[in-house]
């Protein structure tokens, strides 16, 4: 049977979720934000997932919106602060003690995910020595310099944003919609991709940046 | 004496922007050192989130909403520039490909700690984003930030007390009041407003400050606050 990775909506692309997944989520600086995968699984509502994604708090992304409903239950994130006086839904939670926070430096968390796709299982780095980040890690010195050991970052699911794709599961992106995407796809069990436009012929390969064997269901949402 | 304003701390700064630099410019004062380059420099400006030659803002008709910078700006892309994926853009910057990241700063040490991400406040959450990737790795770590804090407090210090965001990485800092190198052996003055004596700047600073003996007078054109 000839591959074909498009499904038919959001919520068909999102229907087999389990409780308790780790689901990676694209999207930085304004751009790149799976809004309506989000939004599909929020009404899906699988319980107790751990969230990867840069913010927990951007107000561009409606990753609020799962937080809001109850459905996480850790976040792993780089950003965990709102812009408001008032307290962001995470925040929220978070001072009252029901759901955890793991802060992590931004190239840390990016290197984490493409570690977790790329069959490397921990990896070392200077960033964060001699910061409260560095708590309980194992520590080494590489030619005079001090590194910290960091795990890979693997998820059940990657929830992810590009502009176009084919039946083949091709993505290509715009500007700088690309951010988590090609390490979160890599990184996760099952890769969707919401896209403006799925194709109807398969992309000319010099257009493809994240192959499609990387992507397992795309979904076609517009603008 | 007059101190600078914001704008032309930033000013300031980007008068030494060498020749091709690659640039990253955090939250806050240092984005505005881009406007303020000197016209003849042919530098990059990196956006963590995968930009290579940060343009200006868009004006209104040309805005792409995936187009944006690490602090979600619409702006505009250089001629030569380009965009990779975020695990690509730290590799760029943990690997020490970034000429100079000027960053805002909560406190400086005399030894180059920097603290920049975490004030503590109660009820918010903690927003360490690129700063700890980029205050550890780039080449060189310029900081802009008023002398002192509202109430006063000196913000440069013996030792910081809020949470670091990396160790001995500060090498030089741009106050409303001073330019301050840091070296192995501490702050030294390069240069000292109008007016401002070397006792004045003492007493406003926590840590011990040696004055260059060619220490000049830190001047900026006027530049309104926007």
């Amino acid at each position: 049977m000839s591959i074909d990775k498009r499904a038919g909506s959001a919520a068909e692309a999102l229907a087999d979720v389990p409780d308790g997944a780790t689901v990676l989520i694209s999207g930085f600086g304004g751009a790149g934000f799976p809004n309506v995968l989000i939004r599909a699984l929020r009404d899906r509502a699988p319980k107790a997932l751990t969230l990867v994604v840069n913010s927990a708090t951007h107000r561009y992304s409606l990753t609020h919106e799962l937080i809001e409903a109850g459905l996480v239950r850790k976040v792993v994130c780089t950003a965990a602060r709102g812009r408001d006086n008032e307290p962001s839904p995470f925040e929220r939670l978070w001072v009252e003690g029901r759901i955890k926070l793991e802060c992590v430096p931004q190239g840390t968390f990016a290197e984490r995910i493409r570690a977790g796709g790329a069959g490397i299982p921990a990896f070392y780095t200077p960033v964060g020595v001699g910061t409260e980040l560095a708590g309980g890690k194992e520590r080494r010195t590489f030619e005079g310099r001090d590194y910290i050991l960091e795990p890979a970052i693997k998820g059940d699911l990657a929830l992810v944003r590009a502009d176009a794709a084919d039946r083949y599961g091709n993505l290509a992106f715009r500007y700088a919609q690309m951010n988590f995407g090609p390490v979160m796809a890599m990184a996760a069990r099952v890769a969707v991709a919401e896209v403006r436009a799925v194709l109807s012929e398969p992309m000319p390969h010099d257009r493809v940046q994240l192959p499609g064997t990387f992507v397992d269901r795309v979904v076609a949402v517009g603008a | 004496m007059q101190p600078l304003n914001r704008l032309q701390i930033a000013w300031r700064a980007a008068q030494d922007i060498e020749d091709g630099m690659l640039v990253n410019l955090g939250i806050g004062i240092p984005v505005h050192v881009a406007d303020y380059l000197r016209p003849e420099a042919d530098v990059f400006i990196q956006s963590e989130n995968g930009v290579i030659g940060a343009g200006p803002l868009a004006p209104p008709d040309r805005i792409d909403t995936d187009l944006v910078d690490a602090g979600s700006r619409r702006i505009t892309l250089r001629p030569g520039g380009s965009i990779v994926d975020s695990a690509w853009s730290f590799a760029m910057i943990r690997g020490g490909h970034i000429d100079v990241t000027i960053l805002g700063a909560f406190q400086v040490a005399a030894n180059g700690d920097l603290a920049n991400w975490d004030m503590r406040l109660p009820d918010k959450g903690p927003l360490v984003g690129g700063a700890m990737d980029l205050a550890a790795c780039a080449r060189a770590v310029w900081v802009v930030m008023e002398h002192t804090t509202r109430q006063g407090e000196p913000r440069l210090l013996e030792a910081c007390t809020l949470p670091l965001t990396a160790v001995r990485c500060v090498r030089r800092v741009y106050t409303d009041l001073a330019v301050i190198d840091i070296v192995p052996a501490g702050m030294v003055v390069r240069e000292l407003v109008d007016g401002m004596s070397p006792a004045d700047l003492e007493a406003r600073t926590g840590a011990p400050l040696a004055f260059a003996p060619d220490c000049r007078e830190l001047t900026a054109p006027p530049i309104a606050m926007g």
